[in-house]
């Protein structure tokens, strides 16, 4: 019996892989089981076999970058079925949406997506519950199991040792989706998936002015968000609208600025670890939610901090 | 063009969300319960429109008890043709999955539409599991969609920005923001919505594959500490030693 773990491995392989394959080998520790990773991607064999300080024993790589959701399933239930897989592990990311569903079905697999903590023992998972005002254990009563892990989740922590890589190149039939235009995945950080991120809203009166956002961001290497007039009125693009109607994240920080607190705001960002708000107004209501506030102008603040920041040389 | 749109219901974000039974069930006195908004703004008007430029018909279909009834009417009242209700209460995404995909197997649809993920659960599991049920491609998280004949062009989200994509119907496609904008109903489709058909069909037998067990609340915000804003190595500080965050 084992532990799979699903990643992708495309230009290296991402915090989030690493905190899935972490997730997969305690698990595996706790069933007395071996941590498998199965990838598709372009890493080279080293990268790879450094999974081995996450827990993994073994590494079997695709080599294919233009896989769609079909042909990964395929690639996952064989590895799974060859393996004697009893749990499958995903990251919550774009590849783990598209694709873990159809392997639990495929697996005849409970499945519980957006895992927030490490399962008990009776597989029993800690997610989100009603726009994050809530945690719901649920547990999972099938053989087989599927477990995706919410991104920032749980801090995977480096050990020793390095895992056996093996190259596939079984037949995955024909992609059925095609990729027209392939965006070039560049060193900025994804938003669902950073662990710090800025954010401002309408406070800050027009797209002219995001450049004191971005400054902080690179200052602390964040990525950036913004509210969901912000990205309406096309001051920012819409993927970087937070909130209910937007992307939901759990970053360890988020810095607010110039962002009221709606509700429905708040339902994105209140898995934050640490929130920040800098807000003129004393009575905005996102300094409920806070954990530090700051009463003053973003324009007069976000400069300072990042000043701060640069000089604490961290 | 055959569409079918998969609606469900959420609590409105703006509830006051509790727990009964020692925290094993989900207090619904006071919820106010709308159409969970991927699948009515996004997923739901994209069905329409593409109705309208193209013909056809678009159909919800729902895994519910008669009490969801009123936000099923209301996509009929946004401008859907006809509203299927498969009766039963949906335990879990598999139970759903499973319910939509014995109802669709043998009706052609050319586009089966859902929200990428219900606002309370975020779960973006439906989507998926009807595609696989259906041997269908699945094209989740989508921003744009363009139809020439029997082929779609997608517009999705993938790391590093949008990329498009391209496949042959039929498909299933789970909408996100950008895909279409939001509709309110008329007093005229409000009065339409009445006599469209809302077929209520039995469910077939599965096992749930997940059980919630209970609920929590997360543990009280501490309070917020204020910081001088003219002190921002202060702040620095403090998210470094004692948050060790940065
Ligand atoms: C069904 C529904 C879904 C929604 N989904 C979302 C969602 O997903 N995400 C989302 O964000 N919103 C969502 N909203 C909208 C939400 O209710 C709020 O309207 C929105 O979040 C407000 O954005 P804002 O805080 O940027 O703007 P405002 O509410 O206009 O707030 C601006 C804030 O900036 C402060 N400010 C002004 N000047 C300065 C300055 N110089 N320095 C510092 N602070 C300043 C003001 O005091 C104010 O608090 C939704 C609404 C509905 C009804």
């Amino acid at each position: 019996m084992s532990v799979l773990v699903y990643i992708d491995s495309i230009n290296g392989v991402a915090k989030n892989a690493q905190e899935a394959v972490f997730y997969g080998s305690k698990i595996a520790a706790e069933h007395g089981m071996e941590t498998i990773v199965v990838t598709a991607g372009n890493s080279d064999n080293d990268t790879l076999s450094a999974l081995g300080q996450y827990g993994a024993k073994k590494v079997i790589a695709h080599n294919n970058i233009e896989l769609d959701s079909q042909q990964l399933t395929k690639l996952v239930t064989d590895v799974a079925k060859e393996n004697n897989s009893s749990v499958v592990i995903f990251s919550q990311d774009l590849t783990g949406k598209a694709v873990a569903p159809r392997v639990a079905i495929r697996l005849e697999a409970g499945f519980v997506s957006g895992a927030i903590a490490l399962p008990s023992n009776d597989f029993t998972v800690k997610v989100n519950a009603f726009s994050g005002k809530a945690y719901c254990n649920m547990k999972i009563n099938s053989a087989t199991r599927v477990i995706s892990v919410s991104p920032n989740s749980l801090q995977p922590e480096a050990g020793e040792g390095t895992a056996e890589v093996q190259a596939e190149s079984c037949d995955l039939g024909a992609s059925r989706i095609i990729v027209k235009n392939k965006v070039e995945q560049t060193g900025e950080i994804a938003l669902p998936e950073a662990e710090l991120v800025v954010s401002a809203g309408r406070g800050l009166k027009g797209p002219e002015n995001w450049g004191i956002v971005e400054d902080l961001a690179k200052a602390l290497g964040a990525a950036t968000a913004c509210s969901r007039p912000v990205g309406d009125a096309g001051w920012r693009p819409h993927h970087e609208h937070v909130g209910q109607t937007g992307v939901a994240i759990r970053p360890n920080l988020y810095i607010a600025a110039g962002i009221s607190g709606a509700i429905q705001h708040l339902a994105g960002v209140n898995q934050s670890k640490v929130i920040v708000v800098i807000n003129t107004d004393p009575e905005a209501p996102f300094f409920k939610a806070a954990d530090y506030g700051i009463v003053g102008d973003a324009f007069e603040v976000l400069p300072r901090l990042t000043a701060a920041v640069k000089a604490a040389n961290l | 063009m055959k569409i079918l749109v998969c609606i469900s219901k959420s609590p409105d974000t703006t509830s006051k969300i509790g727990f009964t039974d020692n925290n094993t069930k989900f207090d619904v006195a006071g919820i106010q319960y709308i159409i969970n908004p991927y699948d009515e703004w996004y997923a739901l008007v994209k069905g329409i429109e593409l109705k309208e430029a193209n013909g056809g018909s678009v159909t919800t279909i729902t895994v519910g008890t008669a009490a969801d009834e009123p936000t099923i009417r209301k996509a009929l009242a946004i401008g859907a043709d006809e509203a299927v209700r498969i009766d039963a209460e949906a335990t879990d995404a598999y139970f759903v999955a499973m319910q939509i995909s014995e109802y669709a197997k043998d009706k052609a649809f050319d586009l089966i539409l859902l929200g990428k993920e219900t606002i309370s659960y975020n779960g973006a599991q439906v989507g998926g599991m009807v595609a696989e049920l259906l041997d269908t491609p699945y094209v989740s998280l989508a921003s744009k969609l363009e139809l020439n004949g029997t082929t779609a062009s997608i517009t999705r989200e993938a790391k590093g920005g949008d990329e498009l994509v391209e496949g042959n119907l039929p498909l299933v496609i789970s909408a996100a923001k950008g895909m279409a904008e939001q509709r309110i109903p008329n007093m005229r489709g409000i009065m339409a919505a009445r006599s469209k058909p809302l077929n209520v069909v039995a469910a077939v037998a599965v096992d749930a594959l997940t059980s919630t067990v209970n609920f929590e609340m997360p543990a009280p915000k501490s309070g917020v500490k204020m910081i001088d804003p003219n002190n921002m190595d202060e702040l620095v500080a403090l998210l470094h030693n004692e948050e060790k965050v940065i």
